[in-house]
């Protein structure tokens, strides 16, 4: 259950990504960055806005100190973990 | 060309109801942003704005008027009250087909907007008032002026987001100076604090949740705010003639498009603005002796406009004040520059420059004299006042001691 949860949730996450910076999901990788991806800032802000759609979350992000939220963006992975954390908190 | 002079200001915002009070609160550094006090407040999360507080509209206002007017509304005719008062000037006769009203508004009535969307979709209902078109357009406060001062000569609105009221005062000015009119009503007017306004806000996350803190290295956003500034500008001459008391003379005004991106700002494009003004009113860089910067407190608009400015004035750039009085009134959005525009003509007449306030850690990028957190006594001969919209459209007004 625990890591079928998981799978689903790395599925959607480099799907919105992968949506965002127009590739083809497998070419998202887990250790790309969302630069190396061609996102922007206010790619990032949409990507975020789709992630709480999709998941039902409220993520804690603010543009202005992207690096200082509790939510981590510096790689696929990172967000990934995040994400999960947050589902995982809805319970 | 003709020379043009204010020679009326009046305001409403979250510092006070009129210029003497708003002018008291830069110079002591106070901030208006408070809690804000909305309908639905706990559905958003931002809590904080610029919140005009004690506005009883049926002071000012009788029922009719009230049923017509949108706060933005009330708001502009409350200031162009004052503003008028101020300058002694009657529009009754010849004078009033030679004035006209141009007024800067990104929303207009978006209070009715969120009533009635509120009203039709959430509460079901199948019928509005019958004036809720006349009440929310973008030009309502400018006809309302128009009538009750009897002001029959050019009057628009004039919408270019955050840089409405400049570019709306920018117009009157050169209305005035090529001798279209005798005088103008100008200015702007915001009034964007409700559940639906806000909630737009948020999806940017640009927005602070504690404080707006231009040019200060943990600056973490925008906050809004509401209000009103009018201000009368006039033809020069006829100023003089009738020993009106003039408060500044408006001397050079510019405008650029960044034509790159629908929210980041451009260094060059702002340069291009300021530089520009400076040409416009045959000024030298080295004159300028203060800024009123957009400074909205978002990491991207401080230190580009810091790096714009820093490019137009070379060396010089460190000898003048720059602040943001929006760290007290917060982002009145389209009517933003109208009350900024009360800091310069204090800074030329009073000789006091408004701080930035909330200003606590120095950032390398903002490296200017930013006036932090006390307003400072200096004798100033030229300032400008700065803006900069979404969608890359800046305006820069140069306001010159007389």
């Amino acid at each position: 259950m625990g890591s079928s949860m998981t799978g689903s949730v790395k599925e959607k996450v480099i799907a919105i990504i992968a949506e965002q910076a127009v590739l083809d999901p497998s070419d998202v990788k887990m250790d790309s960055t969302l630069e190396s991806l061609g996102i922007d800032s206010l790619g990032l802000v949409e990507s975020i806005f789709a992630i709480e759609e999709a998941f039902d979350i409220s993520v804690p992000f603010n543009a202005n100190e992207p690096t200082q939220s509790d939510f981590d963006i510096s790689s696929v992975a990172a967000i990934v973990r995040a994400v999960e954390g947050l589902v995982a908190q809805k319970g | 060309m003709k020379r043009v002079v204010i020679t009326g200001a009046g305001t409403i915002n979250a510092l006070a109801h009129d210029v003497p009070g708003t002018l008291e609160a830069f110079r002591e550094g106070r901030c208006g942003i408070s809690d804000l006090d909305i309908r639905d407040k706990d559905r958003l999360s931002i809590q904080i704005g610029g919140q005009v507080h004690n506005w009883d509209p049926e002071a000012h206002f009788n029922r009719q008027q009230i049923v017509l007017y949108d706060k933005f509304t009330q708001f502009t005719l409350l200031a162009a009250r004052e503003a008028v008062t101020q300058s002694g000037l009657n529009f009754d006769g010849h004078l009033g087909y030679e004035t006209g009203v141009v007024l800067g508004t990104a929303g207009g009535g978006v209070n009715t907007w969120d009533e009635n969307y509120r009203a039709v979709y959430e509460e079901g209902k199948n019928r509005v008032h019958p004036f809720v078109v006349p009440k929310l357009m973008n030009n309502a406060a400018a006809s309302h002026l128009s009538m009750e001062f009897n002001l029959k000569g050019p009057s628009f609105s004039v919408a270019t987001a955050c840089a409405s009221s400049n570019h709306a005062m920018g117009m009157a000015f050169h209305m005035i100076r090529s001798g279209m009119v005798q005088a103008m009503l100008t200015g702007g007017s915001e009034s964007m604090l409700c559940f639906g306004g806000i909630k737009a806000w948020e999806g940017l996350r640009v927005m602070s949740k504690d404080a707006c803190r231009p040019f200060s290295l943990n600056r973490n956003g925008m906050v809004q705010g509401e209000g009103a500034a009018v201000f009368v500008f006039e033809e020069y001459e006829h100023a003089k003639q009738r020993g009106a008391e003039i408060l500044a003379e408006v001397a050079g005004f510019a405008m650029t498009s960044d034509a790159a991106d629908i929210v980041m700002p451009s260094k060059q494009g702002a340069a291009r603005a300021i530089s520009g003004a400076l040409r416009d009113a045959r000024i030298s860089g080295d004159k300028v002796g203060y800024i009123n910067a957009h400074g909205t407190g978002t990491a991207a608009n401080d230190k580009t406009e810091c790096a714009a400015v820093a490019d137009v004035f070379g060396p010089h750039a460190d000898r003048l004040m720059i602040s943001s009085t929006k760290s007290m009134h917060g982002h009145l959005i389209g009517g933003t520059g109208a009350v900024e525009l009360l800091a310069c003509i204090m800074a030329l007449r009073d000789g006091v420059i408004a701080p930035t306030i909330g200003y606590e850690e120095p950032d390398p990028e903002c490296a200017l004299d930013v006036v932090p957190n006390t307003a400072r006594e200096a004798r100033v001969d030229v300032v400008l006042s700065n803006a900069f919209a979404f969608g890359g459209l800046n305006a820069v007004l140069a306001l010159r001691r007389l």
